[in-house]
C-alpha cells in the first residue's frame, strides 16, 4: 500500500522579504502575507473553536497579532509556521473562554479507553465520499472530527489537514516529536473508527463477516 | 508481526518515512492480515477526504470581509508602528 502523497508547498523565497517589508512597517507587504494564508488560518481556527464566528475573530486576532509582533519573528522557522502557532494559541484561548468548566491544554495526557485498538474492522465503499452530497460529506467530517479531544484534533488538523510535516507541527505546538506522533496515530485511528458507519460496504457486510476461507463458495 | 506492532507503526508507514527494513515486514504483514489491511487501507481513506481542502473553502465575501477588517486593524496600529510593540 502506497504512502500518503504528501502535500506540495507553495514556494516561500519571497517571504521573508515580505515579512522584512512589513517590518519596516509596509501595510501592503502584510497584507500578501494575510493573502496567502487566511484561508488555512480560518481552517484550522474552525476546526478548533467549531464555531464559524469565533474562527473569523480568531483569524483576525491572529493576524493583527503577529504584525504587532513581527518584531519577535526572527525567521528561525518558517513565517507560516510562526503564525500558525500564534492562531492555535488563539483559537484554544476562545475554546477555554467559551467552556471555561473544562481547561483545555495541549499538553495534557487524554485518559480514553484504549482507542488504539480497532474495535470494529470493516471495508469501505470503494469511493465512500461519493455516496453523499458535498454538504451531507462536510457536515459528517464535522460531527466526526468534533468528537475528537481538541488536543487530537489539533495536530490532525496541522498534519493532515494542513500538510504541515511532524517537526513544523510540534514547533507551532510547542510539544515534542514522539508526542505528536502518538496523538496523531490515535487522532488518525479514531476517526477512521467514528467514520465507519457513514462509509462502510454496505452490500457485503454479511459475506466480510463469513472467513472466505470457508471453501464453501459462499456466495 | 504482530497486529498490535503493525499498529504502533502505522502512522509512519502512511507518511512513507520507515525505512526500508521495517517497510517490508509490515507489507508482509499486510498481506496475509485481512483486518491490518482494511484499517491500513480506511485510515489511508481518512486522511485523503479530509485533506481534501475543497470542503473547507473560505467563502469569498467572508474572505473578503476577514482582509478588510485584517487590513484596517493594522493600519490602525499602524500610528505606532509595527515596531511599537518592541521595546
Amino acid at each position: 500500500m502506497g504512502a500518503i502523497q504528501p502535500k506540495v508547498s507553495e514556494p516561500v523565497s519571497d517571504e521573508l522579504v515580505l515579512v522584512g517589508r512589513a517590518k519596516a512597517g509596509d501595510v501592503g507587504a502584510f497584507e500578501e502575507l494575510v493573502r496567502r494564508y487566511d484561508r488555512n488560518v480560518f481552517r484550522i481556527a474552525q476546526h478548533i473553536t467549531q464555531n464559524r464566528e469565533d474562527a473569523e475573530d480568531v483569524v483576525q486576532d491572529a493576524f493583527l497579532k503577529a504584525y504587532n509582533n513581527l518584531a519577535q519573528f526572527q525567521g528561525q522557522s518558517k513565517f507560516y509556521t510562526w503564525l500558525v502557532r500564534i492562531a492555535v494559541n488563539e483559537a484554544l484561548m476562545k475554546l477555554r473562554r467559551r467552556r471555561p468548566e473544562r481547561t483545555i491544554s495541549l499538553d495534557e495526557e487524554v485518559k480514553t479507553e484504549d482507542d488504539s485498538v480497532p474495535r470494529e474492522v470493516a471495508d469501505w465503499s470503494p469511493n465512500p465520499e461519493q455516496q453523499y452530497t458535498q454538504a451531507e460529506l462536510r457536515d459528517i467530517l464535522d460531527r466526526t472530527i468534533h468528537g475528537l479531544p481538541a488536543t487530537f484534533r489539533t495536530v490532525f488538523v496541522l498534519r493532515d489537514v494542513e500538510g504541515l510535516s511532524t517537526e513544523e507541527t510540534a514547533e507551532a505546538l510547542d510539544l515534542s516529536v514522539p508526542a505528536v506522533k502518538s496523538r496523531l496515530l490515535r487522532a488518525r485511528l479514531q476517526l477512521r473508527e467514528r467514520l465507519n458507519k457513514y462509509f462502510r460496504r454496505r452490500d457485503r457486510s454479511n459475506e466480510l463477516q463469513a472467513k472466505p476461507s470457508s471453501g464453501d463458495g459462499t456466495r | 508481526m504482530k497486529c498490535s506492532e503493525f499498529l504502533h507503526e502505522l502512522t509512519d508507514y502512511l507518511d512513507g518515512v520507515i525505512d526500508a527494513n521495517t517497510k517490508a515486514e509490515l507489507d508482509e504483514h499486510l498481506a496475509w492480515c485481512h483486518n491490518c489491511y482494511v484499517v491500513c487501507d480506511t485510515t489511508k481513506k481518512t486522511i485523503e477526504i479530509y485533506r481534501d481542502s475543497k470542503l473547507y473553502e473560505l467563502p469569498e465575501d467572508l474572505e473578503t470581509k476577514l482582509r478588510t477588517a485584517i487590513a484596517s486593524r493594522c493600519k490602525s496600529h499602524k500610528k505606532t508602528g509595527p515596531e511599537g510593540s518592541a521595546r
